[in-house]
C-alpha cells in the first residue's frame, strides 16, 4: 500500500481513539475540569506526563538538532531531563501536599498577594502560548508532508481535535488521552530506531548500537569523525559551543523544564505526596526511553546523510531526496557545475529558508534565488531528520506512517496540555480568584471552557504564523519559564522568610531582563541587528541560556528586597511548615 | 507532630536533597560539560567517555536518583510516622 493510504488508517486510527477517550472521561465540574478529580495513578500520570512534556520539539526536532550539532546537543538531552531531578526532589510532592489547582494559585497564597499571582498568572500565560507555538507549527509539518494537504489545513485539524478532548474532558479527558498518545508516540519512536540501529550495526538497542562498530569494523562514532573532519567539519563529538554557554543552555532548560506550568499542574492530580514523588520517577523513566533512543537516531542519521548524498550525482540521488525537495525543506544548487551534490560546512542558502521559484534547472533540481557564497551546496532543514530517517533507511511503508502518527501524537498531547494551562489560568486564576469570587461552580466550568476555544484559536495563529523553528522556539519558553516560577515556588518552599515583597520583585526581574535579552539578541526586536551577533553577547551566553542569568538575578533581587521589607504574617509562615510534612495531603481543595 | 519531631525530619529531608544533587550535579555538569575534555581521552567501547556522559550516562543517572530519593523518603516518612 501506498504511504499516504497507510498514513490515512494509522492516524485517523489513532485520532479516532482519542475521541473515545474524551467522549468516554468527560468532566462534570471544575475539580475534574482542571485535576481530573485528583484520583490519577502514579503509573498513568507518569505517562501522561512523559506524554505532555515530549513535544513536536522532542519528537520531530530533537534528533535533527543533535545530528546538526553533534555533542552540543547535549544541552538538550542534559537540559531536558535533569529538570525532572529537580522537579521530584525540590517541587512536587510540596506542591502536591499544597494541595490547589494552579501555580498562580500557590504563588498567590504563599506571597499573600494578588499581584504575586497576577503575575504568576502573565508568566503562565507567556510561556504557555511562547511553547505552543512550536507544537502547532510540528502539527503543520507533518501533515504536509504525509497527508499532502496545505500546512493550514493541517493547523486546523489539529486545532480540531485538540479542541474536542480538552473542551470535553479538560484535565480528566487530557490525561487518558495522553496515555494514549505516549504509547503511540513511543512506539512509533522506537520501531524504526530498533531497525536502524540492527541495519547500520547488528544491535538491535539503538542505545547501544551507536557506540557500536558497523559491518567494516569501525566504531560508528569514530567514522562519523572522520567523514566530518575530512570535509572540514568540527568532529561530530566535540561541537562548537563554547563551555560556558553550553553550561548556561542546560541550566536553563533544566530549570525552565522544572518551572514548566504544565508539567507541574500534572502533579495535582494525583492522590497522595508519595505518588507525587512516584510519578515524577515514572515520567522521567518513559521519557528517558527516547531520550536516550534520539542521540542514536541522529548519529545514524548523520552517518546516512553523510554517506549517501556526498559527490553523488543527482540524477542518482534516492527518491526520498526529491520528494523533500518539493515539499521545500531540502534545497540543492550545483554551485561548482559537477552535477554532484557536494555537503561541506556552512549555509548554503542566504537567509534561513530556501527561495524557490518556478521551474526546474539542467538537472531536474528545484531553481532557488537565494544561495549563498559558500561552498556548500545543500540545503536541509533540520526538522525532517525523524520524518525522514525510516524513508532514508528503505523501512516499509507503515512504519513511516506509523511516525508520522507518533509526530502527531506528540503535538496535539502537549499542546492539549498547554491549552489547559491558559484555559485554567483565565477562568480560575484570573476571574474566580480576581473578579468573581463567589461564581458557582457550573458557571467556573463553562468559562474554563470558553477559554480553551480561545486558547485554541490563538494557537492556531500562530501555527499559521509561525516564529520559527520548532525547537528554538521552544527553548525560549524554558528561559521565561525558568526565570520566573522556578525560583519563587522553590523560595516559597525552602525559605520561610521569603515574602511578598521578595518573590513579585525578583520574578519581574528576572521575567523583565530575560524578556529584554531574547528581544534584543534573538528576536531583534529591539537595538542595532549588527551589534545582536554572537560577539555581543554578555558574558558569551547565547538567548537560550539566558534564562539562567534571569534566574540568578530573580535570587539575587528576591533574596535582599526580602530582607529590608517585613517576613511573610504567621499564617503563611505555617503554610511553609505544613507543606513541608507529607501526611494529610487529602484532595486538592479550594478555598 | 512535636516540632523538634518537625525539625528533625527536614532536616534528614534536606541531608538526602544535598547528596542526591551533589550526584546529579556531578554527572551532568561535572563530567558531561566541564570536564568532558578529560574524560574524553577515556573510551567506553565505541563511546568516549565524557561525550557518553553527556548524551545518555547522565540520563541513566536522573533516573536512578529520582527513584532513590523515593525510597528514602518512603522509609524517613515511616520513621517518623507521617506516611499514608
Amino acid at each position: 500500500m501506498e504511504i499516504q493510504t497507510w498514513t490515512f488508517i494509522i492516524v485517523g486510527l489513532t485520532f479516532a481513539l482519542y475521541i473515545g477517550i474524551a467522549i468516554w472521561s468527560r468532566a462534570g465540574s471544575t475539580k475534574e475540569f482542571y485535576i481530573a478529580g485528583g484520583g490519577v495513578s502514579p503509573l498513568a500520570n507518569g505517562l501522561a506526563t512523559a506524554a505532555d512534556w515530549m513535544s513536536a520539539a522532542s519528537f520531530l526536532g530533537m534528533a535533527g538538532i543533535i545530528a546538526f550539532s553533534g555533542y552540543d546537543g547535549s544541552v538538550y538531552l542534559m537540559g531536558w531531563t535533569g529538570g525532572y531531578v529537580l522537579l521530584a526532589l525540590l517541587l512536587a510532592p510540596y506542591l502536591r501536599k499544597f494541595g490547589k489547582f494552579t501555580v498562580p494559585d500557590f504563588i498567590g497564597d504563599r506571597y499573600y498577594s494578588n499581584v504575586a499571582r497576577t503575575v504568576a498568572v502573565v508568566a503562565a500565560l507567556f510561556v504557555s502560548f511562547t511553547y505552543v507555538a512550536g507544537q502547532m507549527r510540528g502539527v503543520g509539518v507533518v501533515f504536509s508532508r504525509f497527508l499532502d494537504v496545505e500546512v493550514n489545513t493541517g493547523v486546523y485539524i489539529g486545532m480540531a481535535v485538540v479542541l474536542f478532548y480538552a473542551f470535553l474532558g479538560g484535565m480528566k479527558g487530557i490525561t487518558y488521552t495522553q496515555v494514549a498518545q505516549y504509547c503511540v508516540l513511543i512506539f512509533a519512536f522506537m520501531v524504526p530506531a530498533i531497525f536502524i540501529s540492527l541495519m547500520a550495526t547488528g544491535n538491535p538497542i539503538p542505545q547501544l548500537g551507536f557506540g557500536s562498530a558497523g559491518e567494516d569494523g569501525v566504531y560508528l562514532l569514530d567514522k562519523l569523525d572522520g567523514l566530518m573532519t575530512e570535509l572540514g567539519f568540527t568532529a561530530y563529538t566535540d561541537g562548537t559551543k563554547s563551555k560556558t554557554d553550553v553550561f548556561f543552555i542546560t541550566a536553563a532548560l533544566m530549570m525552565g523544564t522544572a518551572g514548566l506550568p504544565h508539567v507541574i499542574i500534572r502533579f495535582f492530580t494525583v492522590p497522595k505526596v508519595k505518588d507525587a514523588r512516584k510519578s515524577a520517577g515514572y515520567a522521567l523513566l518513559f521519557i528517558a526511553i527516547l531520550y536516550t533512543t534520539a542521540p542514536a537516531i541522529a548519529v545514524f542519521a548523520r552517518t546516512n546523510l553523510m554517506e549517501t548524498v556526498q559527490d553523488t550525482p543527482y540524477k542518482e540521488i534516492p527518491s526520498w531526496f526529491t520528494k523533500w525537495e518539493d515539499t521545500g525543506l531540502i534545497a540543492w544548487t550545483d554551485k561548482n557545475g559537477d552535477g554532484k551534490i557536494q555537503y561541506l560546512p556552512g549555509s548554503a542558502i542566504e537567509g534561513k529558508k530556501p527561495q524557490f521559484i518556478e521551474g526546474r534547472a539542467n538537472y531536474g533540481q528545484r531553481k532557488i534565488t537565494n544561495p549563498s557564497t559558500t561552498a556548500n551546496e545543500l540545503y536541509v532543514d533540520r526538522d525532517i531528520t525523524v520524518l525522514a530517517n525510516p524513508e532514508i533507511a528503505g523501512l516499509p511503508n507503515w512504519i513511516i506512517a506509523l511516525v508520522a502518527a507518533g509526530g502527531l501524537a506528540a503535538a496535539l498531547s502537549t499542546a492539549a496540555g498547554l491549552l489547559l494551562v491558559i484555559s485554567t489560568s483565565i477562568s480560575h486564576d484570573l476571574i474566580k480568584k480576581q473578579f468573581a469570587r463567589d461564581i458557582s461552580d457550573k458557571r467556573e466550568l463553562l468559562i474554563a471552557r470558553l477559554s480553551a476555544v480561545l486558547a485554541v484559536i490563538v494557537a492556531g495563529y500562530f501555527g499559521i504564523n509561525p516564529p520559527g523553528f520548532v525547537a528554538s522556539v521552544v527553548a525560549l519558553a524554558f528561559g521565561l519559564a525558568a526565570s520566573s516560577f522556578f525560583p519563587a515556588i522553590v523560595m516559597g518552599i525552602f525559605s520561610k522568610r521569603m515574602n511578598r515583597e521578595g518573590a513579585i520583585s525578583g520574578m519581574v526581574a528576572g521575567l523583565a531582563i530575560t524578556t529584554y535579552y531574547i528581544a534584543r539578541f534573538k528576536l531583534g526586536w529591539i537595538g542595532n541587528p549588527e551589534t545582536s551577533g554572537t560577539d555581543n553577547w554578555w558574558f558569551g551566553i547565547s538567548p537560550e541560556g539566558f534564562g539562567t542569568m534571569g534566574m540568578l538575578v530573580n535570587f539575587a533581587v528576591a533574596l535582599v528586597i526580602s530582607r529590608f521589607t517585613s517576613p511573610p504574617p504567621e499564617k503563611v509562615q505555617e503554610i511553609v511548615e505544613n507543606i513541608r510534612i507529607p501526611s494529610g495531603a487529602g484532595d486538592a481543595i479550594e478555598h | 507532630m512535636e516540632l523538634s519531631q518537625r525539625k528533625k525530619y527536614w532536616k534528614e529531608n534536606l541531608k538526602y536533597l544535598s547528596i542526591l544533587l551533589t550526584i546529579w550535579f556531578l554527572v551532568s555538569y561535572g563530567f558531561g560539560i566541564l570536564l568532558v575534555d578529560e574524560l574524553n581521552t577515556i573510551r567506553l567501547g565505541g563511546f568516549k567517555l565524557g561525550f557518553w556522559f553527556a548524551q545518555q550516562g547522565s540520563i541513566y543517572v536522573f533516573v536512578l536518583l529520582i527513584f532513590v530519593y523515593v525510597r528514602l523518603m518512603n522509609k524517613l516518612d515511616k520513621k517518623y510516622k507521617v506516611n499514608e
